[in-house]
């Protein structure tokens, strides 16, 4: 992790455009070193496309993007390569790979980018992970067609870990959760970043999720970020999709439930 | 990169570990840990600039197995270890390998079991088409006319290039290789007779079969499966709009109708690829190359090829459409059901056509 620089992803005018249609029209983001970045915005804003842009599935048709001081969109393709093992990403539906069992879906990674790694130290790597992950041990042999929605995402979220990462993408992670699997999931979140010091960048619907991990959120709307800081930040701002986001029912009991659970924490 | 060295002292051994414990820099390190058979009393990690959990692992594993004690770890170190010591449990990676013996006697229950539900479901589908048949007949109202025309474009029109091509080539190619066998008799004229009555009987009508299942009854499975999927099926059900009168029925009907005129054109353009080999290759004029059609092929032979292709036809959509119904879950079980479709479509439709072959020979059509 490069202490020197406390951002480690840096978004500069960052444009896309599928057709006529425009999606980004000069994004401006950073993503500072150890946080959770919630990202929200209707649906629509391109949330999505934007996490597709910074890691290069995507490539923006203007712009710069850059993380760890390297960049993505014009950098030499050998240093773009090994950035890709410094982060992992979880798409929404988790994207298990479908003929591999859960636990060789995490040695996917590992076998790609460290081939020398002897096959004992490769299954106890994915054993661990996969409980790492919050899956029980033995959801490690199963195939991804056997998994519920939620252990899916964890299998996911394993894959994601499997290189040991700095930088987390995370797609939607409680979308199609019930509560408490959703609340698991937060949390196991938000420990897993404490504990191997990762950066987190979170697209989510998830209200509670704001509430409950992220240091800061960024707000997509009108092809731009408009905001970004700590919810109390984006609060006092007056724009009228925040205000309606965050003071709408959904959101003020969100707020609420933060407020109750964190008088009965303290 | 990471490395260690080994000393020995008077109160055992210490390891020390220094450089980059984490994946990238672990090179051959851990193997050569797990090749250290002396017994160091402690890890000493007061070296490592750097440790990811699978460094953490390393040096937990070591801990246990060698009983030493660690020391120097840094903040990040302890937090790690900890983390991968919760983590650790007993994890298979692949499935438990069934014994071969009994694999085989499973796999080969589970086809059969397969096949009779299938064959079941293939009759009760039929059964329901009957059903929905009659009731359309009851209220003709009912008929969705559009949907019928637009599945006559789309099985028939837009095959025309295709098949026409196709059928052009294999009139080219039987009368090729059977000038060259009836050559060594001096009967290559023969070759006409060849043409004419394999095309019109069998293979006009037959290879029409196996493009339209790779065609429509592939795309009618897929349709009817990703409906399915989407719950359109179940959406149409709860409004009261029978899946099988909406559905399969215009399917089935634009296969019954389109499979005898794609037969008979396919027929017809063998015929002119023959007849032009037979021009060129064999110098038999086209108008005694007609002549000699009009001679040889009995008005019985078309009726033969003409009469099938309708059976095709249903068979083909039949199958389409019940393998569509069949998929639930997820997508992949599209892909699977699509395969079975033009699988099972052209399996029948060979049977029926030996069936045919029988029949029609037995009745006195030769």
């Amino acid at each position: 992790m490069d202490l020197g620089d406390p951002i480690a992803i840096r978004v500069r005018g960052v444009c896309n455009r599928f057709g006529e249609q425009v999606i980004h029209d000069g994004v401006d983001l950073d993503v500072r070193n150890g946080e959770i970045l919630g990202v929200v915005g209707g649906s629509g804003t391109g949330k999505s496309v934007l996490m597709r842009s910074i890691i290069g599935l995507k490539p923006p048709e203007d712009g710069e993007i850059t993380i760890f001081g390297e960049s993505m969109t014009s950098g030499d393709p050998a240093a773009q390569l090994d950035l890709r093992r410094r982060w992992g990403v979880m798409f929404q539906g988790g994207a298990l790979f479908s003929t591999l069992t859960v636990a060789e879906n995490v040695q996917v990674p590992l076998r790609e980018f460290y081939p020398q790694i002897g096959r004992k130290l490769l299954d106890e790597i994915a054993a661990y992970k996969v409980v790492m992950a919050g899956l029980p041990p033995n959801a490690g042999p199963k195939y991804p067609s056997e998994l519920s929605g939620g252990m899916r995402k964890r299998a996911g979220l394993a894959r994601a870990l499997a290189l040991d990462p700095a930088l987390l993408f995370l797609d939607e992670p409680t979308a199609g959760l019930d509560p408490i699997a959703a609340a698991a999931f937060d949390e196991l979140t938000r420990n897993l970043s404490k504990a191997l010091g990762l950066t987190v960048f979170l697209i989510t619907h998830d209200l509670d999720t704001l509430f409950a991990i992220c240091d800061r959120v960024a707000v997509l709307a009108d092809h731009k970020v408009i905001a970004v800081g700590t919810i109390p930040e984006l609060l006092a701002t007056d724009h009228p999709w925040i205000q309606e986001y965050f003071n709408g029912p959904r959101g003020r009991a969100a707020m609420d439930a933060v407020d109750r659970h964190g008088a009965k924490g303290a | 990169m990471a490395d260690f060295s080994e000393e020995t002292g008077a109160e055992g051994g210490v390891l020390r570990l220094y450089g980059r414990l984490t994946l990238p820099g672990l090179g051959d390190v851990a193997k050569r840990l797990d090749a250290v058979t002396g017994k160091p009393a402690i890890i000493d990690l007061s070296g490592l600039e750097r440790i990811d959990t699978v460094g953490a692992w390393i040096v937990q594993q070591l801990a246990e197995r060698t009983g030493a004690g660690i020391e120097g770890a840094s903040e990040d170190a302890l937090r790690l270890m900890s983390l991968v010591r919760r983590s650790e449990a007993e994890v298979r990676v692949r499935p438990e390998p069934p014994n071969p013996v009994i694999r085989v006697v499973t796999e080969i229950g589970d086809a059969t079991a397969v096949a009779l539900t299938t064959l079941k479901g293939l009759v009760a589908f039929f059964g329901a088409i009957l059903v929905a048949c009659w009731a359309l007949v009851l209220h003709p109202g009912r008929l969705r006319m559009n949907a019928i025309v637009h599945r006559f474009e789309l099985v028939g029109v837009k095959a025309l290039g295709i098949i026409g091509l196709m059928s052009f080539l294999i009139g080219i190619v039987i009368a090729q290789q059977g000038a060259v066998q009836l050559q060594q008799f001096g009967a290559e004229v023969m070759t006409v007779n060849l043409i004419g009555r394999l095309t019109t009987r069998e293979l006009g009508v037959l290879m029409t079969a196996i493009m339209v299942a790779g065609r429509s009854g592939s795309s009618f499975a897929a349709q009817i499966g990703t409906m399915k999927l989407t719950e359109e099926i179940d959406a149409m059900r709860t409004i009261g709009v029978s899946p099988i009168e909406a559905l399969v029925v215009p399917r089935m009907l634009a296969a019954v109708i389109m499979m005898p005129l794609l037969g008979f054109y396919a027929t017809i353009t063998s015929i002119i690829g023959g007849g032009l080999f037979c021009w060129l290759s064999l110098e038999i004029p086209p108008v005694t190359f007609v002549q000699r059609l009009q001679e040889v092929i009995p008005l019985t032979d078309l009726w033969v090829g003409v009469l099938k292709a309708p059976v095709f036809g249903a068979i083909i959509a039949m199958t389409g459409c019940f393998q569509g119904m069949q998929v639930s879950g997820n997508a992949e079980e599209v892909g699977l059901k699509t395969t079975a479709a033009v699988v099972q479509a052209i399996f029948i439709v060979i049977v029926l056509d030996a069936f045919f072959a029988v029949f029609f020979s037995q009745i006195g059509w030769i």
